[in-house]
């Protein structure tokens, strides 16, 4: 029977199949020409993303003398974590020899509070411009979103004068206010775009209670926004951490952030070069964006699909 | 809160938290974005050295900058990555967000592995890739170790070639954004549009090209506007990778301005060129804002 009906099947379409067949979904093996193209090109494209963290995982695991005789995609044959004890604890950069920690202590310093004030404020800003629009807001957003455009570099010696009249200039503090100011565009966009998406009935009802500016924003818009704070969160960490200008810019050498100090160490022209050291060093500084990046999975590519303005 | 009869007076206090809470934001806006751009372009037409001094002498910072070789060097070098960089990272980006699209298994672990160098900053993407292409440690030494031995493949250390070594670091780093963008944009499209498409019997590629990038033009447009204003800002890549050299073989225009201001104590000369990195990124910018926010009004 069923192979009768089959047979009657075909012979009844024969037009259709004849239209469909070229490119209509046909049932597919697992080594179909499709597949090993996709999967094919996908892998030797892997190969490539992921070369460079392999290359910097095995070359921190080696002693130097294997670093020179061996070649660098080989895997470590004897296994030693002291390039990375040296770069935590004893590379040089100029006279200092106290290692990454002191960079990496630095940037926490710089990062915490440069995260939490420049999102609080952002959020606020936000919010200000969502719910309680006031004459000429909508011309400062605009600028703002415009400034993130402008080269930071034409920024940048203002400020310096602006940090110098306040008396910050060279301060973890005026560092602070930088990150804050420049994080400030894409933040207060993404913040403005979720509360604008807020039912307005809910704030209206506030409103209608007696809540006030503040109050709806504690009470009520704060604890319903998690998740953007988290996305605003990623974006905030992973750009201050991996700063380097202005950290370059804005802070004296004893307060320089992690990628300054890794570049020092690094390109320091004086010394023989300790590449295990220099790749132990460099992961240590990728470190922290990293397990950001894994454990925030999703969250990641929708902070960047929304701060892709940031640019 | 106020009735609205004394709401009218004065409308200075209508709204005063939120207007107290912007202040941050205006202070930005018009003190450090308006103010501080307007400075450095004013303070570009004078001859300050260590400190900025309002003394005018007219275009002479910019004729200085145009006949210096590093600055000429600097905007080739900028030309030269920024072309091919738009090019390659549009092509590989939208390549593996097709491929990415197909209803494939593992979606997930594909993208993690291509977006991840994202993540990390220019300056160890910068220090990596110099590990990598150290000509005596790095892949020309595994090449010619596996016995090719007239391999050469140097351009940390190559005048002529050094700035494609910047590109490749920079393509590792920045596709897996593009892929993101063209990704989310893919999934934007119908599927509807594809089933037609199907029943036309029109092949996949002609589909992708006439019809499903033609509908992705906002997308494509945002994208190079983003990547543009990332390219000529490019620096810190730079400066891991190769600080500019071998000689200025590298230099950048933010490093030059970097440079002028802080080190070599010639204000004038980094804000000269500063204004000319501005300009660059004008001439991308707003035809891009015109198209985008001016032909329709407001858009909430």
């Amino acid at each position: 029977m069923a192979d009768v009906r089959a047979a009657a099947v075909g012979q009844a379409d024969p037009v259709v199949a004849g239209l469909v067949e070229p490119s209509g979904p046909r049932p597919r093996r697992a080594l179909s020409r499709r597949n090993i193209v996709i999967y094919g090109t996908l892998l030797l494209f892997s190969v490539y993303y992921l070369m460079p963290l392999y290359v910097m995982i095995v070359t921190s695991l080696k002693g130097m003398p294997e670093i020179r005789f061996g070649n660098v995609f080989a895997p470590p044959v004897e296994i030693t974590f002291e390039p990375w004890v040296k770069a935590w604890s004893t590379a040089c950069t100029g006279l200092n020899c106290d290692g990454l920690s002191r960079g990496f202590w630095n940037s926490v310093r710089i990062t915490v509070p440069s995260v939490i004030i420049s999102i609080l404020i952002a959020s606020v800003n936000g919010y200000a411009l969502a719910n309680w629009r006031f004459k000429g807001a909508n011309i400062f957003f605009t600028i703002l979103i415009v400034g993130a455009f402008i080269p930071y570099q034409v920024m940048i010696y203002p400020i310096v004068i602006i940090l110098r009249e306040m008396g910050v200039y060279g301060t973890l503090t005026g560092l602070v206010i930088v990150h804050t100011i420049f994080g400030m565009p894409i933040n207060t966009l993404l913040f403005r775009n979720y509360f604008a998406s807020v039912p307005e009935e809910l704030f209206k009802a506030a409103r209608v209670d007696g809540a006030g500016f503040w109050a709806i924003y504690f009470r009520i818009m704060l604890p319903m926004s998690l998740p953007i704070f988290v996305v605003s969160m990623i974006i905030q960490v992973t750009g201050i951490w991996n700063d380097f200008l202005f950290g370059v810019v804005y802070t004296r050498p004893e307060t320089y952030p992690m990628t300054v100090q890794l570049n020092n160490i690094v390109n320091s022209v004086q010394g023989v070069k300790e590449y295990n050291v220099n790749m132990a060093a460099t992961l240590l500084t990728g470190l922290v964006p990293l397990v950001i990046y894994f454990i925030s999975g999703k969250l990641f590519v929708r902070g960047i699909a929304a701060g892709a303005v940031k640019g | 809160m106020a009735t609205d009869a004394s709401r009218r007076p004065n409308s200075l206090f209508r709204n005063l938290n939120a207007k107290i809470a912007s202040i941050p934001m205006i202070f930005t806006a018009l003190v450090v974005f308006v103010g501080g751009t307007i400075w450095t372009v004013v303070y570009s037409f004078t001859n300050s050295r260590l400190l900025p001094r309002l003394n005018f002498v007219g275009l002479d910072q910019y004729e200085r900058l145009w006949t210096t070789p590093r600055w000429i060097a600097s905007i080739q070098n900028l030309l030269i990555y920024g072309t091919l960089s738009l090019i390659f990272s549009l092509l590989i980006g939208f390549l593996l967000a097709a491929l990415l699209d197909q209803k494939i298994r593992f979606e997930n672990t594909f993208r993690t592995i291509i977006l991840y160098p994202f993540a990390l900053s220019f300056i160890v993407t910068g220090l990596v890739w110099q590990w990598l292409l150290n000509p005596d440690f790095g892949v020309q030494h595994f090449v010619r170790s596996l016995g090719w031995e007239t391999f050469t493949f140097n351009p940390l250390y190559d005048q002529s070639i050094v700035i494609y070594g910047i590109l490749i670091a920079g393509l590792w780093q920045g596709t897996g954004l593009v892929m993101c963008l063209m990704l989310a944009g893919l999934r934007g499209i119908d599927e509807d549009i594809w089933k037609a498409a199907r029943v036309d019997g029109i092949p996949m590629w002609k589909t992708y090209l006439f019809i499903v990038i033609p509908m992705m033009r906002p997308v494509f447009v945002t994208t190079l506007v983003i990547i543009a204003s990332g390219i000529v800002r490019i620096y810190d890549l730079v400066v891991a990778q190769t600080s500019g050299g071998p000689g200025f073989a590298s230099e950048v225009p933010a490093k030059y301005v970097y440079d002028y201001m802080f080190s070599a104590q010639n204000l004038g000369q980094g804000f000269a060129a500063s204004t000319m990195m501005l300009l660059t990124v004008m001439i991308v910018v707003v035809p891009w804002a015109y198209l985008e926010f001016g032909g329709r009004n407001k858009r909430g």
